[in-house]
């Protein structure tokens, strides 16, 4: 249907409960251990200055604390476009600018104010390593995964030579939640190159509408899979780890799948 | 890069609907600007409101859809017959070879900002009408143009605050290069809301008189809202009055609400629309400027303008007209820049008098007839995002 995109995948990060890395994740996503969801705590990336890590909210940890994964040291980071996905952005932020704005004086938080722009993540990501290439921040709901991986396929056709590519969701808090019931906090994070650099693997990407959903065989797994937006990149890290070659359909727009092929290194 | 043409455009603000109506206040110096009468905002500032909103729901079956948001974005959609434009462009192309790319910063947080108005008490649940999905959440201004055109190609919301629109032009652009569509609705919609007014209110960056980009005396913005919307292709089709040469981005990487003051972010971004375009700095012959008129804002991209481009080109701020439409602005200005090619006029920034003397551009304050082959647009957002858009006429 469409020309595909080829990438390599030089690194992948993931924090999600229970998975605190890459590392970590690989005998889990291989089936050897037993994934064990525990209650995640607000992530911390060491590269923060603790000054500058009280300002960022939960959300704008995970989502820095996913991308400093696939970064070896602050110098690879500074001059590097990247693209950030997110379907809801930072919900309890929201939450308390929606809160605030029904007491008399309206007493809106300038901070919170600041992070709750869904590029937030980005803007913090961007002042941490110091990097002036662009950031871009989208949202396409379940399917932004998806959307960050187009978006960061096209920057790699049009000559960048590695992009960033961070996904991550958050819950959101009670009032919200019902309206959007996510099942976890979940960030992935793809430092994506031109084809044949060297890493985990190759994957061509292509739009397609033929295709039944890649699921995972552990149910609960699969839950943090369906249950979060940013969590529908997992197949691809599975399928990475387990280094067999792969065909996967990620789901994007209804009825638009994106169709993957996965040539592991 | 390949030039991009518009082939059709529409554009929605407080001076009017259509882009007829924003040519004739730019020549009239007309400015959209009103004192803030929204409901639940009480507050001493001049906003740019588009009229008539409150009385347009959205009905079947786009009712799910109804927010002030997409209710903006439904008058730019109907407006100078943009979306019988786009069903031309489906019928040739197939709606599934068809973009959507909108810029919004909101979109639809009206509608959360109500539900939590409307709760019995501080913790109870939300009320039942409340739509998440397709009036708050980032995606639904894409969602319901998408919905609203019948186009099943690839979509997105790019939500880079104040930038947002403008990046949706470069994000097309790569998708048609990646061969990902054939066309693109690339759009800006951003509407008035409780949460960027006293947002920016608690920031202390809201003018109470109209803003006054440049001035001496300037104190912040004034805020607005807008629909707008282009149709772009690789080649021009009959009727194309325009052509994005080229687009650069940047990231300040110095703090999420002020500017680099040196301008150095913003000057990159304009060098990279300048190489893109394969211009010399000397061809271009107007600049809109970002020009919200916060101090720190118009400095620094004071500095950037006279790093890239020197004293001697035009430059102004359409904000005075319309306000600072946020998500929507990069596609405002670009097109309100389209139009000062069409009227070959150089628009004087509206309500600025006295002109900081530690500035240094050529700020123009009254409108003047100028020969103007390529104009440049500015657009900068909180997080530090930088992109600039450069235009010409599209060649006849």
């Amino acid at each position: 249907m469409s020309l595909g995109l080829q990438l390599s995948v030089r690194r992948c990060g993931l924090i999600a409960p229970g998975l605190a890395d890459w590392p970590a994740a690989v005998p889990v996503l291989l089936g050897r251990a037993p994934y064990q969801p525990a209650e995640l705590a607000k992530p911390v990336s060491e590269r923060v200055p603790p000054r500058e890590r009280r300002r960022h909210t939960f959300t704008i940890a995970l989502a820095l604390a996913a991308a400093h994964q696939v970064l070896a040291d602050p110098a690879e980071g500074a001059e590097l476009p990247a693209v950030f996905a997110c379907s809801g952005g930072d919900t309890d932020v929201i939450d308390r600018i929606c809160q605030a704005l029904t007491l008399p004086e309206r007493p809106v938080s300038p901070q919170q104010f600041l992070n709750s722009v869904h590029n937030a993540p980005a803007g913090y990501w961007s002042i941490a390593d110091q990097n002036q290439a662009t950031t871009q921040s989208l949202s396409a709901y379940d399917a932004s995964f998806a959307a960050g991986l187009l978006e960061a396929g096209a920057q790699i056709a049009a000559g960048a030579p590695e992009v960033l590519l961070v996904a991550y969701d958050v819950p959101a808090p009670a009032p919200i939640w019902p309206f959007r019931p996510l099942h976890a906090p979940c960030a992935v994070a793809l430092l994506l190159g031109a084809a044949g650099l060297p890493g985990l693997g190759e994957l061509r990407v292509a739009l397609t509408r033929d295709l039944p959903e890649t699921r995972l065989t552990d149910p609960e797994l699969e839950r943090l899979r369906a249950g979060n937006p940013a969590a529908r990149g997992l197949p691809i890290l599975a399928a990475l780890a387990q280094g067999r070659p792969a065909v996967l359909a990620l789901p994007y727009l209804a009825p638009a799948m994106l169709r993957l092929e996965v040539a592991p290194a | 890069m390949p030039a991009l043409a518009l082939t059709a455009a529409t554009l929605v603000t407080c001076l009017g609907r259509g882009l007829a109506a924003q040519a004739e206040a730019l020549r009239a110096r007309r400015s959209g600007l009103t004192p803030c009468a929204l409901p639940f905002a009480e507050l001493d500032t001049m906003i740019g409101r588009v009229a008539g909103l409150e009385d347009e729901p959205l009905a079947e079956p786009f009712a799910g859809y109804d927010c002030r948001n997409n209710r903006l974005a439904r008058a730019g959609l109907t407006a100078d017959g943009f979306a019988d434009q786009v069903a031309a462009a489906a019928a040739r192309f197939g709606p599934e070879r068809i973009a959507v790319i909108i810029g919004s910063s909101t979109a639809g947080i009206d509608r959360t900002e109500a539900a939590y108005r409307a709760r019995r008490t501080p913790d109870g649940p939300l009320p039942d009408w409340f739509d998440y999905r397709r009036t708050h959440n980032a995606f639904s201004p894409a969602d319901f143009v998408r919905s609203y055109l019948g186009l099943a190609g690839i979509g997105l919301v790019v939500a880079t605050a104040c930038a947002s629109s403008a990046k949706a032009f470069a994000a097309a652009d790569r998708y048609l290069s990646a061969g990902l569509c054939d066309a693109a609705v690339v759009g800006g919609v951003d509407s008035l809301c409780l949460t960027t007014l006293y947002g920016f209110n608690a920031l202390e960056l809201i003018a109470r008189e109209p803003c006054r980009p440049w001035d001496a005396e300037r104190t912040g913005i004034s805020l607005g809202e807008a629909a707008g919307f282009a149709l772009v292709e690789r080649t021009p089709a009959a009727g194309s009055r325009w052509t994005l040469l080229g687009w650069g981005e940047s990231s300040d990487a110095y703090h999420m609400s002020s500017p680099r003051p040196d301008g150095a972010g913003a000057a990159r971004a304009m060098r990279q629309a300048l190489a893109q375009s394969g211009l010399t700095p000397a061809a271009i012959d107007y600049v809109n400027l970002h020009g919200t008129g916060t101090p720190s804002n118009d400095a620094a991209e004071d500095q950037a303008v006279l790093t890239v481009l020197g004293k001697e080109v035009p430059c102004s701020s359409t904000k005075g007209w319309t306000g600072h439409t946020l998500g929507a602005a990069g596609i405002v200005e670009l097109l309100l820049a389209a139009l000062t090619l069409d009227e070959q006029l150089v628009p004087g920034t509206l309500h600025s008098k006295r002109i900081d003397p530690a500035l240094g551009v050529n700020l123009r304050l009254a409108n003047e007839p100028a020969e103007l082959r390529h104009v440049l647009s500015n657009s900068f957002g909180f997080g530090g995002g930088n992109c600039s858009l450069v235009l010409a006429r599209a060649a006849a």
